[in-house]
This record gives C-alpha cells, sequence and structure tokens, in this order.
C-alpha cells in the first residue's frame, strides 16, 4: 500500500510546475512613477496579467463608500490596497470565474468589465454584476518606495 | 463472440494458425455469421459510421502528428506549415478537423438513435454505458486536441476549460495548477495536453472493443424492440449487414467531403487563426459545437459550483438512464407519449446549443435556464412518470412479423422526415457558432463577388498580382506577411510567376542572415526560400511606432477575420459554400474609412473612423488613396479596385492551396457519388430476398 502511494507519487507530482517554471515565478519589481492618475498598466508575473492602476479621487471614494452589505463578497476597499497607499490598486487581472482577462475602464462600475461571460468589478476589483463568486485576487506584493512595489 | 465457432478454414496455413489462436473462428462468428436482425434501419448504420471514423481520425492524427510541434511558440506555426508545405498537409489538416466535428456529429445520431429505440433498455445496460465512457472519452480528447493549434479560441478554450476545476472547495486552486504544470495554461499545459490527445484514442479503441463485446453479447437490439427468436428474425451479418453499412458510409462520406473540401472553416472559429495571446481575451469565447449545450448549462446557473455540477451532471445522468426509464416496451414507436417527449428533447438540446453559442446576456440566459430545467426534467421526471402512466401499443410477436407488417403496410414517410430534421437541426446547431464569432457591431460588410468563390473558384492571376503590389508598396510598411515566402510566389494555383520571376522579386529584398564566420550578423540579398521579412525586428518595436498597437501579420487575415451572419443566414452559406466573410470584411475595412465621423460620433484621439470596423474607431490610419499604386495592366487605380486585389491577395496568402482543394474536392464528390450509388444498387440486390 505505501509502495503503491510511493511509486504512484511521482507519476502525479510531476505535473506541478516544474523548477525553472517556479524560479520563472519569481518576485518582480515595477516602477509606479510613469503611471499617470487615472492610468494602468497590465504587467506579468507568473503568467498572469497584473493590473496596475492609480486610480482617481472619484474611483477611490466609489470604492470607499459602497455599502459592504450590497457587496457578493463583501471586503472593504482598505483590505484590498495597501494603507497609506489608497491611490494604487494591484488585483490579478483574471476573472474568478473562468479565468478570461477583464477589460480595465469598462463596465458599470468605473472598473473591469469580463467580456466572457459578463462579469463586472467595481473600481475596488471586487464583483458587483455576474456570474463570477469572488472579487479579482489581490497578488502578494509590497511598497519597496513610494513609487516601486515589488509582487511576489 | 457468440460462442465457439465452428468455422473452420480450408487453407491449412490458416488451420495452422486457427488451431493455436482461433482468430479466424472469431472474426467469422463476430463481422460474418453473426446473426443480425433483419429489420435494422440506416440509423443502426452509424455504428459502422463512427468506426471508420475512429479509425480515420486515428489515421491522420498518427500523421498530423510526425509533422507538428508541440510547442507553445511553435506549435501555431507547425500547423500553418503543415497546411502550406506538407504535400497534402492541407486535406489530411481537414480531415482531421473536420473529422473530430463528424465523428460528434454521428455519434449524436447513434445516441439519440438508443435514447428513441430504448437500446440501453435491459439487458444492455452496460452496452449503454460503456458507450456514455466513450462519450466522454471523445469530449476529453476532442477538447484537447483542439488545443493543440494554440491559436486564440484553443489557448482561451483551455483556459476556460481547466478553470472548470477551480471550482471545486478547497483543492480547486491545486488541481488547476497540477494541470496547467504552471500557473497559467502554458507550454507545459500544451505538451501534456498532445501526449494525452495522442494516447486517447487508442483508449477510446480498447473501450469500443469492448463496447462491440457487449453488444454482441446482448445481440442488436433493433426498431421494433422485441428480441430475435428465431432464425426468421435474423440475417447473417456478411453480406447483409456489411454492405448496408458500407452505403451508409458512402453517404456519410459525401457529407463528409462537403466539408473537408469546401467548407473546411464552416465549423471552426475565425479567432483560432489568430495565435495565443495570454494577454488579449477574444469578445466571445465559445467551444467547438459539440459542446456547446453542456455549455449553455454551465452558464444558465449563475453560481460556479453548480454551474459545473450541472453540467458534468447533464453527461453523467446518461449512465443512470436504464434505471430512469423502467418502461417494459423498448422501442418509442410503440411508446405514443415518450415519442412525442423524445422529439421535445431533441429540440431542447439543439436550442441549447444555439444559446450556448449566443452571449450570456438577457434573453438569453432566461431562456437558458428554462431549457436547462428541460432537459433534466425529461430524465428525471418525465421518463419515470412515463413509464408508470403510459399505456404503449402492442409489439408485434417477431421480428419477422416486424417485416412483414412493414412491406404490406404503408412506407414509412418517418425515416426521411427524421433525416430531414436532423439536417436541419444539425445546421441550426452547427451553424449557430458562426453567428457568435463574429465581433458584434460595426455595419455588415457588403457581400463582394470574388472569383474564388464557390465549388469552381479560381484565383484571379491578374488580381494577385496587382494585390501582391498593393501589399508590397502600401501595407508592408506595417504589416508582415510572416508564413509566406518568395517562392510561394511561382506556386501552382497563387500568382502564376515563374521562378525567376519569383527570384528576381525576393532579390529585391534585403534578408538579416548569420552570424558569419566572424560572428557577425549581415545583409544578403533575398532568395526564393526566404520569407517576406517584417517591417519591424519585434512586436514591442511594431507596438512603439505604431500608436501602441502592434499591425498584425497578414498571413491569415482573410481567414482570421469574420463577422455576424445570423440566422438564417449560416444556414443558406452551409448550401452555397459561402466563406467570404473575411475577405468581404477586409475589402469592407480598406473602403470603410470616413473623414468625418457621422454627427454624433467621436472617435478616441489617434484612432479613425471606419464604418465597418467593430466600435468603429480604429487604430490604423485611412492606408489607400486613388492613385496611390499604379497599374501595368490598366486597371484603374482606385481604393475600390486597391482593395479588392490585395483582398485577393490576403485570401491567396491565407489559404494557398486552395485551387487545389477544390479540384481535388470535384473529382473525389464525383467518384463517392458514383461509389455511393454502385453501392445501393448493390446494397438492394443482396437484400432482394431478405425482404
Amino acid at each position: 500500500m505505501v509502495g503503491a502511494a510511493a511509486t504512484v507519487w511521482p507519476l502525479v507530482a510531476q505535473m506541478n510546475p516544474d523548477a525553472a517554471t517556479i524560479a520563472a515565478g519569481a518576485p518582480i519589481q515595477v516602477d509606479l512613477a510613469p503611471i499617470a492618475e487615472g492610468q494602468d498598466i497590465k504587467v506579468f508575473w507568473r503568467g498572469k496579467p497584473i493590473y496596475i492602476s492609480h486610480r482617481t479621487k472619484k474611483q477611490i471614494q466609489e470604492a470607499q463608500s459602497v455599502a459592504l452589505s450590497s457587496l457578493p463578497d463583501p471586503q472593504p476597499d482598505s483590505a484590498r490596497v495597501k494603507a497609506g497607499h489608497d491611490q494604487w490598486l494591484v488585483v490579478i487581472g483574471i476573472c474568478t470565474h473562468l479565468g478570461c482577462i477583464p477589460i480595465a475602464h469598462e463596465g458599470n462600475y468605473d472598473g473591469f468589465f469580463c467580456p466572457c461571460h459578463g462579469s463586472q468589478y467595481d473600481s475596488s476589483g471586487r464583483i458587483r454584476q455576474g456570474p463570477a463568486p469572488a472579487n479579482l485576487a489581490v497578488p502578494p506584493y509590497a511598497f519597496l518606495t513610494d513609487t516601486k512595489i515589488q509582487i511576489g | 463472440m457468440s460462442g465457439p465457432s465452428d468455422f473452420q478454414p480450408s487453407n491449412p496455413a490458416l488451420k495452422w494458425i486457427e488451431r493455436r489462436l482461433p482468430i479466424f473462428g472469431l472474426i467469422h462468428s463476430s463481422f460474418v455469421a453473426y446473426p443480425t436482425p433483419r429489420n435494422l434501419n440506416y440509423w443502426w448504420t452509424f455504428g459502422a459510421i463512427l468506426s471508420m471514423m475512429l479509425a480515420l481520425q486515428i489515421l491522420t492524427g498518427v500523421i498530423l502528428a510526425m509533422h507538428y510541434t508541440p510547442h507553445a511558440d511553435l506549435a501555431f506555426k507547425s500547423v500553418e506549415l503543415i497546411v502550406r508545405d506538407v504535400n497534402y498537409g492541407w486535406l489530411l489538416r481537414n480531415m482531421h478537423a473536420c473529422g473530430a466535428s463528424m465523428f460528434f456529429f454521428a455519434v449524436y445520431i447513434h445516441m439519440f438513435r438508443g435514447l428513441y429505440y430504448g437500446s440501453y433498455k435491459e439487458p444492455r445496460e452496460v452496452l449503454w454505458i460503456l458507450g456514455v465512457i466513450i462519450y466522454l472519452l471523445m469530449m476529453a480528447t476532442g477538447f484537447m486536441g483542439y488545443v493543440l493549434p494554440w491559436g486564440q479560441m484553443s489557448f482561451w478554450g483551455a483556459t476556460v476549460i481547466t478553470n472548470l476545476f477551480s471550482a471545486v472547495p478547497y483543492f480547486g486552486e491545486s488541481i488547476v495548477t497540477l494541470l496547467w504544470g504552471g500557473y497559467s495554461v502554458g507550454n507545459p499545459t500544451l505538451n501534456r495536453f498532445f501526449s494525452l490527445h495522442y494516447l486517447l484514442p487508442f483508449v477510446i479503441a480498447g473501450v469500443v472493443v469492448l463496447h462491440v463485446w457487449a453488444l454482441h453479447v446482448a445481440g442488436q437490439n433493433n426498431p421494433a424492440g422485441v428480441e430475435a427468436k428465431t432464425e426468421k428474425d435474423t440475417v447473417p451479418f456478411t453480406p447483409y449487414a456489411t454492405i448496408k453499412d458500407a452505403f451508409g458510409v458512402s453517404c456519410f462520406l459525401i457529407f463528409f467531403a462537403w466539408f473537408i473540401f469546401y467548407m473546411p472553416n464552416y465549423l471552426g472559429d475565425a479567432d483560432n487563426y489568430i495565435p495565443a495571446n495570454p494577454g488579449v481575451t477574444p469578445a466571445h469565447i465559445v467551444p467547438e459545437w459539440y459542446y456547446l449545450p453542456f455549455y449553455a448549462i454551465l452558464r444558465s446557473i449563475p453560481n460556479k459550483l453548480a454551474g459545473v455540477v450541472a453540467m458534468f451532471s447533464a453527461i453523467i445522468i446518461l449512465c443512470f438512464l436504464p434505471w430512469l426509464d423502467s418502461a417494459r416496451t423498448r422501442s418509442s414507436k410503440y411508446r405514443p407519449l415518450a415519442k412525442q417527449f423524445f422529439w421535445i428533447f431533441v429540440v431542447v438540446c439543439i436550442l441549447l446549443g444555439y444559446l450556448g453559442s449566443q452571449p450570456p446576456e438577457g434573453i438569453y440566459v432566461i431562456a437558458g435556464r428554462i431549457l436547462t430545467v428541460c432537459y433534466f426534467a425529461y430524465f428525471l421526471i418525465v421518463l419515470p412518470l412515463l413509464a408508470r402512466i403510459e399505456t404503449p401499443r402492442p409489439v408485434p410477436n417477431s421480428i419477422a412479423d416486424d417485416v412483414l407488417a412493414k412491406s404490406k403496410g404503408r412506407p414509412q414517410p418517418m425515416v426521411s422526415t427524421m433525416i430531414a430534421i436532423m439536417v436541419a437541426g444539425g445546421l441550426v446547431f452547427a451553424g449557430s457558432i458562426q453567428s457568435a464569432k463574429a465581433e458584434e457591431g460595426g455595419d455588415a460588410p457588403p457581400a463582394q463577388k470574388w472569383s474564388f468563390s464557390g465549388p469552381f473558384g479560381k484565383y484571379d492571376r491578374g488580381s494577385l498580382q496587382r494585390g501582391l503590389k498593393v501589399y508590397k508598396e502600401v501595407c508592408s510598411a506595417c504589416h508582415s506577411l510572416n508564413y509566406v515566402a518568395f517562392r510561394n510566389l511561382a506556386d501552382p494555383g497563387g500568382p502564376g510567376y515563374s521562378e525567376a520571376q519569383a527570384a528576381a522579386f525576393a532579390s529585391e529584398y534585403k534578408i538579416k542572415d548569420g552570424p558569419n564566420d566572424q560572428g557577425e550578423m549581415f545583409e544578403r540579398p533575398g532568395r526564393t526560400a526566404d520569407y517576406f521579412p517584417a517591417p519591424f525586428p519585434n512586436e514591442q518595436a511594431a507596438a512603439a511606432a505604431n500608436g501602441g498597437k502592434a499591425p498584425p501579420d497578414l498571413s491569415l487575415m482573410a481567414k482570421a477575420r469574420s463577422y455576424k451572419r445570423g440566422f438564417p443566414q449560416f444556414v443558406f452559406d452551409f448550401f452555397t459554400q459561402y466563406q467570404e466573410q473575411g475577405p468581404d470584411y477586409v475589402d469592407a475595412i480598406l473602403q470603410g474609412f470616413e473623414d468625418k465621423p457621422p454627427a454624433g460620433v467621436t472617435v478616441p484621439e489617434g484612432t479613425y473612423y471606419n464604418k465597418y470596423f467593430p466600435g468603429h474607431a480604429i487604430k490604423m490610419p485611412k492606408p489607400l488613396s486613388d492613385g496611390q499604386v499604379t497599374f501595368d495592366d490598366g486597371s484603374p487605380a482606385t481604393v475600390k479596385q486597391y482593395a479588392h486585389d490585395v483582398t485577393t491577395f490576403l485570401m491567396w496568402a491565407a489559404e494557398p492551396h486552395m485551387e487545389a482543394r477544390k479540384r481535388i474536392g470535384m473529382q473525389v464528390f464525383f467518384f463517392l457519388v458514383v461509389f455511393a450509388i454502385l453501392m445501393y444498387f448493390t446494397k438492394r440486390k443482396v437484400w432482394a430476398d431478405a425482404h
């Protein structure tokens, strides 16, 4: 029994990401200085698109003022951005429904719109409408300086 | 497979083998002497058709694998090179790609036949379940095969389908990472899909052997649904069933050939001629037509996990069919209510397929929910209930009685009606993808007259040569033409240049080569083996020079663009062989620029108004103006003429072997029709004494 499990394990484990893939998934640093207010950039980390949005005052205000009880996946805006860096939203641009890439600055909520099955996210990347079950994921990241972050 | 055979070969060599391995006896008892009910109709030939399709898919697949490269950077190109450079590669690829659709088409008919005639009922439950397993394996194989060309739809289809597993509670993400072999769909995913796509057909073949074995143990069901009792009820498999199957197969091949030679892209998606791009999602992700009903079920349920569960249940429920439907009468022929509900169910499936191809919004979502309920209600409510309340009509005493009654009674109009409904339904179903794949918005491009349309279409040489000139003098400043080599200019079915002319044309280009012995790159004049050089060294440079958006490669442009045809247009398209959405669109875009947007419409800065571009704001400035290119043959130097010629040229660039395809298609058709007619008369002669 143990022998069989031990034999099967390598046969299954080989399917997981290999060493090179894991190494390539190391943290990356992104300079935020060139991103003007209201703009956003898309960088790739571990093959996933990451949206970094420089939110406008209006977007921040909208994100903070919405009643949590009205959200399908309640989460305050403060839990989705780093304290003191309210203007920066960093989210993984993969729809939590079936993995398409939502389009920034589209939809009814000043956030993201997924063209595949119509999910809409707000300016905090939270799901507001459509079949997606959860908010856009926030990748692990930290501010190195005020204008530089490390993702991963 | 029905007991020890009394078959004795007369040849001493065969005798020698037979005593040691009774394989000839097995074949003889299974496929020659095997008693088959004498009242089988043509719906029963689909078993043979499916066996043939499986063999054909394995054969063409093994050959394609010899030329294919399963690498994320090379897969798309290797498929294009198969189509362009491998001898008859276009034929093999079309056979394999259309073959998958035909395989599913046949399997759906086979399944509906089993459903209608109660072929899943005692004692054929295991036979039926093995069939469901084959169907599941086919779905997995088909899905992974669709990923291999590594186009946009391949990539995003793979992303959406593998993400279904992320709905699993707790382990979802880990399972998906395990499937991908990375953090997103990528090269490891492609590699393993290729490996499995190669493996699974052989697994299917293995299960098919079990399926046939189970069939030969229980014996075939038949339209009357009564078991064969006496010799009079059956005829030997050979020649009776063999010749009937051969006729069925040859008719099916005619249908198949229509797609291979004339409509190779009808069932495909234009987006799959765009190489996979992890950074851009197509506006509308649609799976292949044969998955659409299940896709519709998935999307109609607002909860992700429940949607995935419902989708898989829709297939798994088939395994329980023998116990859900406990009615004693097998054939729906004798079940007045079951018959009606069966046809309602068929319509429900077709409509679900249609909805699967539509955008998930508004009325489509509501309709999807209603039909999903209908789908499950058929299995869970209607069938169990009917078994209790329905009074079936009396079934014939024996198959012989059934045949006798039929030959005396009225001719049955039902089969022909059913064929008509099936074909119409299949078209709605299959063709609905056409309406879905186009970008929404924008006026429909006007249909142009193309020399290359229709079954006898040929490229207009003059137009190709002028189009090449337009490409060279205008388009090539920004757009690459990566898959076209200078040698292609002298290929048969192309612009009709000689080898020397192609060489002279090539030598006007500077091609980067190297490194030389000093390790340096250098430039040399082009040779015919070289490809058209790209205007920019890489995509980033192209994007930087063009306002942030790289001009797309034009090699496949005429096949990679399309527009919504809508219902019922796409049904007519099947018969008229209309395949020119791409050229119509490209031509319209080139002529659709307007200096001033209509009142009330503004386009963002850096974009231009184009009447036919979806959203109307195109990054490309108006490329053509009157008098820009002069033609030697006196053709008018107008935008209209330029657009027409360069589109013809791009169609050739996308489909260089089209003339060979249509020419060979005509020969194949002629052969198949004659063959089918001969088969029909042979079959009549063989069966003359059996009726």
